[in-house]
């Protein structure tokens, strides 16, 4: 295999985009990505959405988005598995690129969730879940969550206050990143107060939906010249799937399918979890946030929570997180999300960051979750 | 809404008809032909006892579409007897304090209905507080 290196990052700004169509975000972010990356061609489009079927009506992305961003001819399709979309695409390209057989390629996670009614979104969401199953009985996927954190609370002995700094945190980092959904402060008190949706969860425990599409350019590593830009690497890269229904688990509190695609990672980056300089984690729900901490073994299991108690996760903590706002505050256009973590780990591995900048910072990793735990794809970049 | 979809799930939403192992005796709701346990082939059908307890619950306070006008609601984990982990919604709770470990027994209920009143009615299976006494 070739080692593979991200050249270009784009990224759109996350939000209601009433004035701009699935199409023109994706193109947006493609054409920022590869302007970055100083190229004009691509051999390769893999893209990254969840719900383009339902939420917009339209199907074949890969003929769809190729054609509109004027990369003729390429091969192009659309990769999906729920919320994880983008880091499965981003590991489309990845493969693509490390086994010899694309020289250059473009992924892209874009999802336009603005222009349907909200219940139908919310049942577009709930598709990610099994239909017979979980969604026949009336559960949505916030509920899911909530089933999940109600146990682990019972399990572990937290109160709800104990996981408030994961989304104060996230509230505090997005305010100086532009590309952010919210930049207001979240306080303790305004946490605590949140209107409840399906209890443990409040609206301060989950994150917002929205507009948006971000892009990376991939090439192999040996094929840079010397530039003065720091060379980003991808070092480690896993995947693994787990029961696709929740109660299919021996444990919905622990994240099988995390453990085993971050093991994957750590052993072909060569490196464990006491080498990561920040993390993008999937925080789309404050419970998410805890399980994937622990899953990736970075506190013991039932200890999540220290982190956010201890506030390990700021900026200048033994563990920053959510960098830019995390899925919390930045936001969540599902299939999007996985390439917003990829473009914000290049930002910080570059020194791109701004005054989110994490001191030093030379290993990366990000890890997009799919479902309730059914489908974990894991990255590692480094700075070479 | 997909008729065929409901209609050939409906000894197991009317009667929680799973699977038994021959291999390993795992009990297997709902029927997957394949032992989530042992990994062998497992097509024996096994009648649920209905009885299990609340193994994790939430209130929802509006409920996705088809269900929107039995909100609120509570839905919950119920761990089957026999082993296995379902997701339905509990009823007859009245001023029933849920809690994780409470026992509870399976009924069958209106779980949605699809559109207006020539709308296709679903049933199925809920759970609710195992009667004292
Ligand atoms: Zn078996």
């Amino acid at each position: 295999m070739r080692e593979v290196a991200v050249i270009g990052i784009g990224q759109t700004k996350i939000g209601e985009h009433w004035d701009q169509s699935l199409r023109d975000l994706a193109g947006q972010a493609i054409q920022a990505a590869m302007m970055d990356a100083q190229r004009e061609e691509a051999d390769a489009l893999y893209i990254g959405n969840m719900m383009s079927s339902t939420a917009n009506h339209q199907q074949h992305l890969g003929a769809y988005i190729a054609d509109w961003a004027g990369l003729k001819n390429i091969e192009a399709y659309r990769i999906e598995s729920a919320c994880s979309s983008g880091a499965a695409s981003f590991r489309t390209g990845f493969m693509a690129v490390a086994s010899g057989e694309v020289e250059c390629a473009v992924v892209v996670g874009v999802e336009k969730m603005t222009d349907s009614p909200a219940g139908e979104i919310t049942a577009a969401l709930a598709t990610a879940a099994e239909a017979d199953w979980e969604v026949d009985q009336g559960v949505s996927f916030v509920a899911l969550n909530a089933l999940v954190m109600k146990r682990y609370m019972h399990e572990h002995g937290w109160k709800h206050q104990d996981f408030a700094q994961f989304s104060i945190n996230a509230h505090a980092n997005a305010r100086n990143n532009p590309f952010a959904r919210f930049h207001d402060t979240l306080s303790l008190e305004a946490y605590e107060k949140g209107p409840m949706i399906a209890d443990p969860i409040n609206v301060f425990d989950a994150s917002p939906m929205g507009d948006g599409a971000a892009a990376v350019v991939l090439v192999p590593a040996d094929s840079i010249h010397a530039s003065s830009r720091p060379r980003i690497v991808i070092a480690g890269s896993g995947s693994a799937t787990d029961t696709i229904a929740a109660h299919d688990r021996r444990a919905p509190t622990w994240l099988s399918a995390a453990e085993i695609s971050v093991k994957h990672a750590y052993s072909q980056a060569g490196i464990g979890p006491g080498d990561i300089d920040l993390f993008e984690y999937h925080d789309a729900f404050t419970i998410m946030a805890t399980l994937s901490l622990e899953a990736c073994g970075l506190y013991e299991r039932g200890q999540g929570p220290r982190a956010a108690l201890d506030n390990d996760i700021s900026l200048t903590g033994k563990i920053p997180v959510a960098t830019m706002g995390g899925l919390k505050a930045r936001g969540h256009p599902v299939g999007a999300t996985g390439l917003y973590q990829v473009v914000e780990v290049v930002q910080q591995l570059r020194g791109e960051a701004g005054e989110n900048q994490v001191a030093d910072a030379k290993i990366g990793m990000t890890q997009n979750i799919g479902g309730s735990g059914s489908n974990i794809v894991t990255h590692i970049l480094r700075r070479v | 809404m997909e008729i065929p979809r409901h209609w050939r799930l409906k000894q197991q939403r009317y009667a929680l008809v799973g699977e038994v192992c021959p291999h390993c005796d795992a009990k297997i709701f709902p029927p997957r032909d394949v032992c989530p346990e042992c990994g062998g082939e497992a097509r024996e059908a096994y009648n649920f006892s209905g009885k299990g307890e609340v193994y994790s619950f939430t209130r929802m306070g509006e409920g996705p579409a088809g269900f929107e006008e039995q909100a609120p609601y509570t839905v919950a984990l119920v761990k089957l007897a026999e082993g296995p982990v379902v997701t339905a919604q509990l009823t007859d709770l009245g001023d029933t304090k849920v809690e994780i470990g409470m026992p509870v027994e399976m009924v069958t209920r209106r779980i949605r209905q699809d559109g207006d009143e020539r709308g296709m009615i679903v049933y199925g299976y809920k759970f609710r507080p195992v009667m004292q006494g």
